[in-house]
C-alpha cells in the first residue's frame, strides 16, 4: 500500500524565529493578499497590448496562472493515484531511511 | 591553419589531468584558474573555422566559432568555474577531475565545425559524466551510473549510425541544418534528444543525477542537455515536431516534480522542464524564438547549478535529500536559503532576474508566430514553474514544517559559489543588456514594459496562492513516481527472467524426452554423426521417396496459400 496520502502535518512552533510565528504568518497573508490585488488593479492603470483575444480579458493572467496551477496540481494527484509507489521500490535505491536517527521530530 | 588557435577544450582537459597528478596544495589554483583561461581562450577566438585537419579521408573542423558557439562556451567555462569553487576543498579529486573533462567535452562540442569531432566530444561527455555519477559513492549511485552509462552509450550509437549515414549519403560532414526529409536526419535528431532528455527516455535524468555527490549533481546539472540545445539549434532549427517535444517535456518536468519527494529530483524534473522551454523555442525556429533559447539556456545554467548547489549545501550539511525529512532550515542557514530563493524566483521569470529576460523571448517568439495554442501552453507552464520549483523547492525544504535540524551554513568557498550564482541571476535580470548582445542574432525585444511586468507578475503570485490553497494536497509522502523507465528497470528485467526459465524449463522436458538426461549436446550430436550412428547409415530408398513427397506437398501447400 501507499505509504499513507497525508501522513502528519507538525504545526509550525509557536515560539522560535519571528518567521515562525503565527502573527508574523497572518501579517504576511494581509500582505500577500494586498498585493494580489495591487496587481490586478494595476492592470486598469497600463495600456496592455494582448495579442490575442481571451488574454485581453481583465485579470487573464490572474485567473489563468491560478486555474492552471490548480488543474496542474489535481492532475499530478490523479497521476500519482496511479503511480506513487514506496521509495524503496526499486532495489538499492533507497537510502538508509532517515527515520532512524529522527527521534528529535 | 591558423598558428596558436587550439580548442579551448584542451585547457580543461589538461587542467582535469594535473588536478589528477598535483599536490592536493595546489589543486585548488588549478581548478581556479582552469576555467579562466578557458573563457580567455574562448573570447580570443576570431569567427570561422579556425582549426582543420584530416581524419580518416575526412576534413576534420575541430574549432569553429560563431556567437552562438561562443555563448554556450562561455556559459560552460563560468559553470566549471562555479562548480569548482562550489567543491574546491570538499569533493575528491577524481570528481573534480571528471567534472572538468566533463565540461571540457561541451566546450569541445560547442566549437565542433563537423558532426566527427562533435560525436568524439560527446562520448567524452558521456564517459566524464558518468564517472561523475559513479563519485557519488553509494551503491544507488553505482546502479543509476550504470543505467545512466548505458543511455548515453546507446545514445551515442544511435548519433553515429545517422552522422554516418549523412556521410554516406551526402558526403559533408559540416555542422549545418539538416532537413528531416532522410532517415540520417531522423536518427540524428533522436541521438541528440536522448541527452536533451526528451520523451520517452526523459527518466534517466531525474534517474542519475540526485544520485550524484552534493559536488557531481552542481556539474551534472549544467553540460549535457544544453549541448543537446545547442546541437538541435544547430541541426534542426525550426523542426517543428521540436515544439511538440518540448511542450510534452515542459509539462512532464511540472506533473513529476509536484509529485516527488527528493529535493534534487525535484530539480532534476525541473531540467526537464526548463529544456523544454528552450526545446520548444528552437521549433518555433524564428530568430527571435532561437535567441530565447539560447538565452535561456544561458540564463538556465547559472540558476539551476545555483538551485543544486543549495540542494547540495543542504545535503552536505544534514545528509538528508527528501523533503519530509527536511524543513525550516531558514532558520540556521540563512545564506544558502536566500541563495536558493533567488534560484527559485530565477527558474520561475521573476522580473529582475535572470528567467524573465530570457524566458519571454521564447513565448514572444511563439506569440509573434501566431502560434496561439503553444502561446497559452508555455503561459500555463510559467505559472507550473512557479509552483513545483519556485515555491516547491524553497518551501518544503527551508520552511514547511520544522524539522528540527539546525545545520550551520556550508563553508566559505560553498557560499562563495552560491553567492556568485545568485548575483549572476539578478545582474543579468536587471541588465539584459549585458546578454542580448552576445545572443546569435540581433534582439530587438524590451522585456521590461508595464504590461509585461504585470501580466508575468500576476501569473507568477496568483500560482503563488493557488500553491498555498493546495497545500493539504501537496504534503510529501515518502513515495517516488513511476515512470517509463520501468520498462527497461522492471519489465524487462521480467521478461528476460520468464524467458530464461521458459527455456530452462523446455531443456528440461527435451531431457526428459530423450531419456538421456546426463548427454550434453555436444554427446548428442557426436552420437548422431559418429561412425553407424543415425545420419552415417544408408537409409532405404523407400524412406527417401516417402520424405520428398512430404516436402513436395508442403510446398504445394505453402504455394497455394500464397498465391493470390
Amino acid at each position: 500500500m501507499n505509504a499513507g496520502e497525508r501522513d502528519r502535518q507538525v504545526p509550525p512552533a509557536a515560539q522560535g524565529h519571528w518567521l515562525s510565528r503565527p502573527g508574523t504568518i497572518r501579517r504576511l497573508w494581509v500582505a500577500f493578499a494586498v498585493v494580489l490585488a495591487l496587481t490586478v488593479v494595476a492592470e486598469a492603470f497600463v495600456h496592455m497590448h494582448p495579442r490575442f483575444r481571451v488574454e485581453g480579458w481583465f485579470g487573464f493572467h490572474a485567473g489563468f496562472g491560478f486555474l492552471a496551477c490548480i488543474g496542474m496540481v489535481l492532475f499530478a494527484k490523479g497521476l500519482g493515484f496511479f503511480l506513487k509507489r514506496p521509495d524503496d521500490h526499486y532495489p538499492g535505491t533507497s537510502e538508509p531511511p532517515a527515520g532512524e536517527e529522527s527521534g528529535r521530530d | 591553419m591558423i598558428e596558436l588557435s587550439f580548442p579551448p577544450a584542451v585547457i580543461l582537459i589538461l587542467a582535469a589531468l594535473l588536478i589528477a597528478v598535483a599536490r592536493p596544495s595546489i589543486r585548488p589554483v588549478i581548478v581556479l584558474l582552469a576555467p579562466l583561461l578557458t573563457l580567455w581562450a574562448i573570447w580570443r577566438l576570431p569567427d570561422g573555422v579556425l582549426l582543420t585537419t584530416q581524419f580518416l579521408g575526412y576534413p576534420i573542423e575541430l574549432v569553429e566559432a560563431g556567437r552562438l558557439q561562443r555563448l554556450f562556451a562561455t556559459v560552460f567555462a563560468i559553470m566549471a568555474f562555479a562548480g569548482g569553487l562550489f567543491g574546491l576543498r570538499q569533493a575528491r579529486w577524481t570528481e573534480l577531475s571528471a567534472g572538468y573533462a566533463y565540461a571540457a567535452g561541451a566546450v569541445g562540442v560547442s566549437f565542433a565545425g563537423d558532426l566527427i569531432t562533435m560525436f568524439m566530444f560527446w562520448e567524452f561527455m558521456a564517459i566524464f559524466s558518468a564517472v561523475v555519477v559513479w563519485c557519488g559513492g553509494t551503491d544507488a549511485a553505482r546502479r543509476a551510473g550504470v543505467r545512466y552509462a548505458l543511455m548515453h552509450l546507446i545514445g551515442g550509437v544511435v548519433l553515429k549510425i545517422g552522422i554516418e549515414g549523412i556521410m554516406v549519403h551526402t558526403g559533408s560532414i559540416d555542422v549545418r541544418p539538416l532537413d528531416l526529409d532522410t532517415v540520417d536526419a531522423w536518427v540524428v535528431l533522436v541521438g541528440v534528444l536522448i541527452n536533451a532528455a526528451a520523451p520517452p527516455v526523459s527518466a534517466w535524468l531525474s534517474d542519475a543525477y540526485p544520485e550524484a555527490s552534493p559536488f557531481g549533481g552542481v556539474f551534472l546539472s549544467a553540460f549535457t542537455t544544453k549541448t543537446a540545445v545547442l546541437a538541435l539549434i544547430l541541426l534542426f532549427p525550426g523542426a517543428e515536431i521540436l515544439v511538440w517535444i518540448g511542450l510534452y517535456m515542459i509539462f512532464y518536468g511540472i506533473i513529476y516534480a509536484l509529485l516527488e519527494n527528493d529535493m534534487r529530483r525535484i530539480l532534476a524534473y525541473s531540467i526537464v522542464n526548463q529544456v523544454g522551454f528552450m526545446v520548444c523555442g528552437v521549433g518555433i525556429g524564428t530568430e527571435l524564438a532561437i535567441n530565447g533559447a539560447a538565452a535561456h539556456a544561458f540564463a538556465h545554467i547559472i540558476y539551476k547549478a545555483l538551485l543544486f548547489m543549495s540542494a547540495g549545501a543542504v545535503l552536505y550539511q544534514t545528509g538528508r535529500r527528501k523533503c519530509t525529512d527536511l524543513g525550516g532550515l531558514y532558520q540556521s542557514m540563512p545564506i544558502t536559503t536566500v541563495c536558493g530563493i533567488v534560484g527559485a524566483l530565477a527558474i520561475s521569470a521573476f522580473p529582475l532576474t535572470s528567467g524573465f529576460v530570457t524566458k519571454s523571448l521564447i513565448s514572444e517568439g511563439a506569440a509573434q508566430q501566431g502560434l496561439v495554442v503553444v502561446w497559452y501552453l508555455l503561459t500555463a507552464a510559467s505559472a507550473g514553474v512557479f509552483l513545483h520549483a519556485g515555491i516547491k523547492f524553497p518551501w518544503f525544504v527551508f520552511f514547511h514544517k520544522d524539522s528540527g535540524l539546525r545545520p550551520a551554513d556550508p563553508p566559505w568557498n560553498m557560499r562563495a559559489a552560491m553567492l556568485l550564482f545568485a548575483a549572476a541571476c539578478i545582474v543579468l535580470g536587471c541588465f539584459p543588456g549585458l546578454l542580448y548582445p552576445l545572443l546569435p542574432y540581433a534582439v530587438d525585444y524590451a522585456p521590461y514594459t508595464g504590461p509585461h511586468v504585470i501580466s508575468q507578475l500576476q501569473l507568477l503570485l496568483f500560482a503563488g496562492l493557488a500553491f498555498f490553497v493546495m497545500l493539504p494536497a501537496m504534503e510529501r509522502t515518502r513515495t517516488i513516481t513511476l515512470d517509463l523507465d520501468w520498462f527497461y528497470r522492471v519489465l524487462a528485467i521480467r521478461v528476460a527472467n520468464g524467458v530464461l526459465a521458459a527455456w530452462q524449463q523446455l531443456g528440461h522436458l527435451l531431457r526428459q524426452l530423450w531419456g538421456r538426461s546426463g548427454a550434453s549436446l555436444a554427446e548428442r550430436l557426436q552420437g548422431w554423426f559418429r561412425p553407424h550412428g543415425p545420419l552415417a547409415q544408408t537409409w532405404p530408398t523407400g524412406s527417401m521417396t516417402l520424405w520428398v513427397t512430404v516436402i513436395l506437398v508442403l510446398l504445394v501447400v505453402m504455394a497455394q496459400r500464397t498465391s493470390p
